[in-house]
């Protein structure tokens, strides 16, 4: 699904450079989660693969279901099937977030040659998607984010998701914010979408959101790079004893 | 203090060609005042404080700059849903097979000219009265030349509830004609009606409206100023707000090389409302586009309030100004001022000048005032592109989203949804082309 190959980044605007050689395959149907440290590099990766101006490539590729995504501008990405839940979902007042995301879905499925969806079937849809994350009307009409709790921007998110139907999904820090109810709301509605086509990539800092959304793989980024890759296990054990023992068995 | 010589031979040289149309006594008398007024103040040049931002030349000079003409025949009509009294101008002359019959219940329409015949006329306590009152303490030569020589027009009496607005539709025909109209309106105590005004009008379009609303009266006003590219117009509106009354004027521009709307609202009765909005987008790419909103609210009664909302969308080395000021005389106590203007600059060669003002003599009140200037939001517009939205109808949507505060402020939910819709449509048209 998802092949990352030695990526290379900086910021465009200094000379720094941020990732450093990330090789990552994440399968269809598989859940990949990235753990590390502040700093590691972990955001920047899910902006790189989103397509957010402000980086530049300097080596590597990544490609979604063999087409080359870093090639592509952000929405063509998200046509192609990516989907990036943000870890701070940004708030876009004046647009309401029904139109705000018909537009998404008519655009994504222009951009696949697909007839756009009627009024009537995306309300349908949308009403019942945000049932089940407990999304009431009001909340749909207000404008995208706009004075939403950090537990409702998140849910947001997760709803979008749900009406998007991406292949291959990013969740960037989806936990932080979160109270334990949210969580597990969240949570839930992200395992409803699991299924043999889809792949995730959950990044967090905590053990505890992957309790709700079981991974498959674990992968330990510090400094730039994947430095180590395991099963769930490999979760429990930072979680237990910190980033210290993992980064120093690495170097 | 004398007119520069300059400003002098330009006066002239413009008003030499001109005749004033002859009607009542009456009449004659306010336009031969008026004439006065242009020539002790002189026309406008850039030199002049009031238009240091906009260069009147194309305004003043004696020929109307040539306009290709514009039909839009590849959309519908706007406010075509609207159940309206349509009143047709062509190149600023009324065109009676094109209008509707001019009769309805609630109003007294009748052409300008008649209006300026007749010996006894309420016409005659508004025209050329509610200008000249605005022409302290700034002049609007403009104005007065409009007064002292406008054409054609309409004089509107509202004596109850109107229930369906007044479309005053104009259309363009000839590539040079230079226009210049003059509406008076009257709202009787506690009447209500509603004008809607649209189309290219002419080449160059002088078009001056005064309205006096008298207490517990409601005048609502929505016009939009189109594609027609090569538009030069000056607007002016002059009124004058009884106690308990309202007045709201909303405008939408797109396009046009030189177009400068002033609205002088003077609130005189107690508890009074006077909102005046606009939402103008341009693009320079083509053809120049300049687009200034000149605001003067007095505020001379109690607990009166008005309101300024004011949003310009600027690309491709366009430019918008905005001047409004806010003057609470003495006494006006308990007033509630607002005013706030910003433009959003969708790259680095628009630009937007601001000159916001408040003058204030009562202690107990509260205005407030606000202007920016500011690019897109970059973030908002990868929030949307990130879910597919492409960069073109995301850049719209967050347009739309930026000018909804000034499209808010249109009360009828009808005509502000058919201004939105043209909105809309104007964002696809300039994208494709």
């Amino acid at each position: 699904m998802l092949e990352i190959k030695n990526l290379h980044v900086k910021l465009e605007d200094e000379d720094k450079q941020i990732l450093k050689g990330v090789d990552l395959t994440v399968g269809a149907g598989q859940v990949h989660a990235i753990m590390g440290p502040n700093g590691s590099g972990k955001s920047t990766l899910s902006y790189v693969l989103a397509g957010r101006g402000g980086y530049e490539v300097t080596a590597g590729s990544a490609t979604l279901e063999g087409a080359d995504i870093l090639a592509m501008e952000a929405e063509e990405r998200a046509a192609a099937g990516l989907f990036l839940a943000f870890q701070y979902p940004v708030e876009i007042p004046g647009v309401g977030n029904m139109t705000f995301l018909r537009t998404a879905l008519n655009g994504q499925r222009k951009a696949r040659g697909e007839d756009e969806i009627s009024a009537g079937d995306f309300l349908k849809l949308i009403r019942a998607k945000a049932k089940t994350l407990q999304i009431d009307a009001e909340m749909l009409k207000r404008p995208v984010n706009v004075g939403f709790s950090g537990g409702e921007k998140k849910r947001n998110e997760i709803l979008q998701m749900a009406m998007l139907e991406p292949k291959m999904c990013i969740l960037d820090e989806t936990d932080s914010g979160l109270d334990v109810d949210a969580m597990k709301l969240v949570s839930e509605g992200v395992n409803a979408l699991r299924d043999e086509g889809r792949a995730f990539l959950v990044i967090t800092h905590y053990q505890r959101l992957l309790d709700h959304i079981k991974p498959d793989v674990v992968h330990i980024m510090a400094d730039g790079r994947i430095v180590k890759t395991g099963g769930p296990e490999l979760a429990l054990e930072v979680e237990n004893n910190g980033y210290a023992d993992i980064l120093a068995e690495v170097v | 203090m004398a007119v520069p010589h300059a400003k002098l031979d330009l006066t002239e040289a413009r008003l030499s060609g001109m005749a004033r149309p002859q009607g009542a006594a009456w009449a004659n008398e306010a336009r031969l005042l008026a004439e006065a007024r242009v020539r002790s103040a002189g026309l406008p040049t850039r030199r002049d404080e009031y238009w240091k931002f906009t260069d009147p030349a194309s305004l003043t000079q004696v020929d109307a700059p040539r306009a290709a003409t514009f039909d839009a025949l590849d959309e519908a009509p706007l406010f075509d849903g609207i159940d309206r009294l349509k009143v047709v101008f062509v190149d600023g002359v009324f065109d009676a097979d094109a209008s509707d019959d001019l009769t309805m219940e609630g109003v007294e329409i009748e052409r300008l000219s008649a209006a300026l015949s007749k010996d006894i006329h309420w016409a005659r306590d508004i025209y050329g009265v509610l200008e000249t009152r605005g022409q302290d303490p700034v002049k609007r030569p403009l104005a007065a030349m409009n007064t002292a020589f406008a054409t054609d027009g309409l004089a509107i009496r509202a004596t109850g509830k109107v229930t369906r607005p007044i479309s005053l539709i104009y259309l363009h025909g000839s590539e040079s004609s230079d226009a210049i109209l003059h509406h008076v309106v009257k709202v009787e105590e506690g009447a209500e009606l509603t004008v809607l005004e649209n189309g290219p009008a002419a080449a160059r379009f002088n078009k001056c409206m005064e309205i006096a609303v008298a207490d517990g009266g409601a005048f609502h006003h929505v016009r939009a100023q189109g594609r027609d590219h090569e538009r030069r117009a000056i607007t002016h509106m002059f009124s004058q707000i009884g106690a308990g009354a309202t007045y709201k004027s909303f405008t939408l521009t797109a396009n046009g090389t030189l177009t400068r709307n002033e609205n002088i609202m003077e609130i005189i009765g107690d508890n009074a409302v006077a909102h005046v909005a606009g939402a103008a987008m341009g693009d320079a790419k083509h053809n120049a586009f300049h687009h200034d909103d000149t605001v003067f609210i007095t505020h001379d009664a109690l607990a009166c309030e008005s309101r300024q909302v004011f949003k310009k969308v600027l690309r491709n080395g366009a430019r918008g100004v905005f001047q409004g000021k806010i003057l609470v005389k003495a006494g006006a106590q308990k007033t509630d001022g607002y005013q706030i203007s910003q433009a959003l600059l969708l790259d680095d060669d628009a630009s937007f000048q601001a000159k916001p003002e408040l003058e204030i003599y009562a202690d107990d009140v509260i205005c407030s005032h606000g202007s920016t200037t500011g690019a897109i939001d970059d973030e908002a517009l990868f929030y949307l592109r990130s879910r597919g939205v492409p960069e073109g109808p995301a850049t719209d949507l967050l347009v739309l989203a930026f000018l909804a505060e000034a499209i808010d402020e249109i009360e009828d939910e009808r005509l502000r949804a058919d201004i939105l819709g043209r909105l809309e449509s104007w964002l696809v048209r300039r994208r494709n082309g």
